[in-house]
């Protein structure tokens, strides 16, 4: 479904990315995984069409992404959950959700996707009203999510969807991302947190200054002592 | 109820504002023809400014340019056709400096809108100096003090009516999300330079007329006085007291300030640029989003 074959970014002379090449097909649910600096955001970045890479191709659905202005990522069906929530602060989660289906692909059945959305995260039902800036850092996150998932996506990207959130929060998150992943739909996730992300998804790639030093199965990299010592904290026998 | 009422109550406005100068005497004509220009640059400022948060210091180049236009063409032409000269003029104008600049963040941006003012101011400063030989311009337009301001009585009411509109609008949305998060509303499908454009483009172009129908109270006109960058920094501190994402903010901002700023430039001639400064800091600091929004605040802290 996405292809991203020999991808160079460079930010000024430093270079972000590498020659970088990796997969995601459908249905699947792909981790990068690094440290900060890694280039994690930047790959993500450039499939999203935040950054343009020096060379290097990006096709999804047999065409190239990189032909595509940013705006009409998301009638192709690529939601982005950017680092830093994301979300419309100064209005209402259901504003918020709207927004999301504002694309022409997402207009047909939103009202039937925001059932979805309310069943997926039922406090932003109960919430539908407030302020979604007044909402604490996880709550914001689901709206996040939910504002990506309104715009009907067939691949979603979530850049560190776990940052500054509080470990029981995350937790309620990667749970909520269970069920998503469970609907069926294709996810590239950048994520610090390389346990809760392994256990989810379906196979990762390691990142590290900007090459890919690894990647496989998302059950056998955790059970990879190497791995564990570089990204596990060395400690993953739960 | 409410809806009618929030068509009615500006409506009922507009006639009361608009049979005003058949009572009023020629001093009161002038006030309220001041207020009714500040209240459509502060509005048409908003338009674009308010919620894009892109701050414009290049109001007074479109005013200017319209009412330069004036000036250059009253002689040669039928009024309403040198209007509608002004108009296309100032969206010309508009639409290039917004395809080269729009990009800008920020501060960037504020640097160049207030450079932009001083550059036409220049440039026809020295093609009149240099080509034509002569600085300043007459006008001579049968035109009333009364005509002039139901000229602007009328655009004033189109930004306001125009704004409402388009915040009901797609476009509005757009433009609201622009000014939260750029990246996400291009995400969102959001063709970001294209709303930019489309939106300031009809604000310059109101302000462009705002100058254009001003320009005949002058009659006489030339660029120091056209391009006086007090304008720009007037619509700004009116918008931000009254609150520029707001559709009535820019105009409860205008018209107490009009009156204060008239006041304290005849009373206090030498003193009135640096209580100007301070007033300007003063809304920055206590007010950062208006007046509407701080009494909703404190409504909603009376609540909790």
């Amino acid at each position: 479904m996405l292809e991203i074959k020999d991808l160079t970014l460079r930010y000024g002379k430093h270079t972000a990315l590498d020659g970088v090449s990796a997969e995601v097909g459908k249905g699947e649910m792909v981790a990068i995984l690094g440290a900060n600096g890694a280039g994690k955001s930047s790959l993500l970045g450039a499939v999203g069409g935040r950054v343009r890479p020096a060379s290097g191709s990006i096709r999804y659905q047999d065409q190239d992404l990189l032909a595509l202005p940013q705006h009409l990522l998301v009638e192709h069906g690529i939601a982005l959950v950017p680092e830093g929530r994301g979300i419309f602060p100064a209005m209402t989660v259901e504003d918020n959700l709207s927004l999301g289906a504002l694309p022409r692909r997402a207009q047909a059945g939103a009202a039937a996707r925001r059932d979805e959305v309310f069943g997926l995260f039922p406090k932003l039902a109960q919430r539908r009203g407030q302020i979604a800036g007044t909402m604490s850092g996880g709550e914001q996150q689901m709206v996040a999510i939910g504002r990506a998932l309104m715009s009907a996506p067939d691949l979603l990207l979530l850049d560190e969807p776990s940052l500054g959130l509080a470990p029981i929060v995350a937790q309620e998150l990667f749970a909520a991302l269970g069920r998503i992943r469970a609907g069926g739909l294709t996810i590239m996730i950048v994520e610090q947190n390389a346990a809760a992300t392994l256990a989810l998804a379906d196979r990762a790639y390691l990142l590290e200054a900007g090459r890919i030093i690894g990647a496989g199965a998302a059950e056998a990299l955790r059970n990879d002592p190497a791995v564990a010592a570089a990204f596990l904290g060395g400690a993953l026998t739960d | 109820m409410r809806k009618t009422l929030s068509l009615a109550l500006p409506l009922a406005a507009l006639v009361l504002l608009a049979a005003a100068p058949l009572v009023a005497s020629a001093y009161q004509l002038g006030l309220l023809l001041g207020m009714a220009t500040y209240v459509t640059l502060a509005s048409a400022w908003a338009l674009f400014s308010g919620h894009t948060r892109y701050i414009s210091l290049a109001t007074v180049a479109f005013y200017g340019t319209g009412a330069y236009t004036v000036a250059v063409l009253n002689e040669s032409l039928p009024y309403p056709v040198v209007l509608a000269v002004a108009g296309v003029i100032g969206a010309g104008l508009a639409l290039v400096v917004g395809l080269s600049t729009l990009r800008l963040a920020g501060i960037y941006f504020v640097i160049f809108s207030f450079g932009l003012s001083e550059l036409i101011r220049e440039l026809i400063t020295w093609y009149e100096v240099n080509v034509t030989g002569t600085l300043g311009r007459y006008i001579f337009l049968d035109i009333t003090a009364r005509g002039i301001y139901w000229q602007m009585l009328a655009l004033g009411a189109f930004t306001i009516g125009l704004t409402a509109w388009i915040h009901r609008r797609r476009l509005g949305l757009a433009l609201r999300v622009i000014g939260d998060d750029e990246t996400v509303a291009a995400h969102s499908g959001i063709h970001l330079a294209r709303v930019k454009l489309i939106v300031f483009v009809l604000a310059s172009t109101i302000i462009t007329l705002a100058g254009a129908i001003a320009s005949p109270r002058w009659v006489y006109v030339e660029p120091s006085i056209v391009f006086n960058p007090t304008v720009s920094f007037l619509t700004v501190i009116m918008a931000l007291l009254g609150g520029a994402n707001r559709l009535w903010g820019p105009a409860l901002g205008a018209v107490p300030l009009f009156l204060v700023f008239e006041w304290l430039s005849s009373d206090f001639p030498d003193t009135y640029p640096i209580i100007l400064g301070l007033l300007f800091i003063a809304v920055v600091f206590v007010l950062p989003n208006g007046v509407l929004a701080g009494i909703e605040r404190l409504r909603q802290r009376r609540k909790a």
